[in-house]
């Protein structure tokens, strides 16, 4: 057997938790899982443990990647470089940043006041929710590696082309006048030693599980619904391959919703398993984590309104475009 | 003395609040407490990663929550 598949089936996919939660379900419950109450029930409680425990793994691995990277070492790295290097630079800095949503201003504050540029912020602000290196394993393990490495691809691409747009448009006079005022810090007030590192690792852990349970498993809840009570026919009329709106449906559904991507994939899991299309997906989950009311709540505080008005549409039309290219690729996967 | 917790009000800051009543209650000193949680103010430090401790006026730790006891060094 291949060794490789074998770890992917096993680790990430977890099919022993699968056949585990069958038998609970079967034997102990006394229920078919081929029924819509088993197969429900199945979901759920697979599901559930299958997320929390490759959170708890996936987040204490990237916080302590992270630890190495503070926002102010971000800069610094940012600092001297210049066109689309500096973009690329920046979307891949905000794949290993961290995941408080409420760290992003003053993140953005630092990054202008360093003189950094625009839209370099931007790449990094576009990629920081939407891609990291959990996002890509999380989806791994669902969908497997293809559709996994698309998603990150893609993101960053967004990201890359998303800031160099904002550049283009010179709207650094969109900027609230006091983000331009603030002071700066440089990075040396605390090393970290290798065992603050993992502590600052396990405490990132507790508290993300804290913020994050509960959207989680709304989310499977959710998943559990579609994969078992709502009908096909639903499904493949709202957003199925023969609804040419269907990745404009599936986006717009996502903007204002607040999720990371763990309680996003097993509702993006469940539509998987409806038939419904890759590119579909892909929007949905990059709408879900790259644009939140709060965040941009959080951000109509240090932009104005029109800058702010062109990062959603950039965005969003971003995110359509790929939906629409990967539908029509749809053979491939 | 004055101590002031920045942050914009995420678990952690909140946490991290807690940890320096915690420490300014045993330490039994004048010392005054404030939480800023106004992204301008928080601005103005310079910091990047919150939540973070400023010690009269002075930035002493960025994005880590410090424990009591870790807290109560910082301030003798």
């Amino acid at each position: 057997m291949d060794i490789f598949s074998w770890l992917n089936d096993q680790l990430l996919k977890m099919e022993w938790l699968s056949n585990l939660i069958h038998l609970l379900v079967e034997d102990i419950f006394h229920i078919s899982v081929d029924e819509k109450l088993g197969g429900s029930i199945h979901f759920f409680i697979y599901d559930t443990i299958k997320i929390f425990i490759l959170m708890s793994v996936l987040i204490f691995i990237i916080s302590f990647i992270q630890s190495y990277f503070p926002p102010e070492r971000t800069k610094r790295l940012l600092g001297g470089i210049k066109g689309i290097k500096g973009h690329i630079l920046g979307a891949l800095l905000g794949t290993i940043t961290p995941f408080c949503s409420c760290s992003s201003i003053p993140i953005f504050i630092g990054f202008t006041t360093a003189g950094l540029p625009l839209g370099v912020t931007f790449s990094f602000l576009i990629s920081s929710p939407m891609v990291d290196l959990a996002s890509f394993l999380l989806l791994t393990s669902f969908f497997g590696v293809k559709i996994a490495a698309v998603y990150v691809i893609v993101g960053l691409i967004l990201a890359v082309i998303g800031g160099m747009i904002i550049d283009k448009l010179k709207l650094e006079h969109h900027i609230e006048s006091f983000v331009m005022n603030s002071g700066s810090t440089e990075d040396d007030i605390d090393r970290l030693t290798y065992n603050e590192r993992i502590g600052y690792a396990i405490d990132e852990v507790k508290a993300i599980f804290k913020k994050v349970w509960y959207a989680i498993l709304i989310g499977v809840g959710i998943g559990a619904l579609i994969h078992n009570w709502i009908p096909q026919s639903v499904i493949e009329t709202v957003i199925g391959e023969d609804n040419p709106l269907a990745v404009l449906i599936a986006t717009v559904i996502g903007i204002p919703i607040y999720a990371d991507i763990f309680g996003t994939l097993p509702i993006a899991e469940a539509l998987f398993g409806k038939g419904v299309q890759v590119g579909t997906i892909l929007a949905f989950m990059m709408s879900v984590t790259a644009l939140s009311l709060p965040s941009l709540i959080m951000l109509s505080k240090v932009i104005k309104p029109k800058l702010l008005t062109l990062f959603i549409a950039i965005i969003t039309i971003g995110i359509i475009i790929i939906g629409y290219t990967f539908n029509a690729l749809d053979f491939l996967f | 003395m004055t101590i002031k917790v920045l942050g914009p009000g995420c678990a952690k800051c909140k946490q991290l609040e807690k940890n320096v009543q915690v420490a300014v209650k045993e330490l039994n000193q004048d010392i005054t407490v404030e939480k800023v949680t106004d992204f301008q103010e928080i601005a103005q430090y310079g910091v990047m990663s919150t939540p973070a401790l400023v010690v009269n006026e002075e930035v002493k730790v960025t994005g880590k929550v410090l424990k009591p006891d870790e807290i109560k060094q910082l301030l003798v």
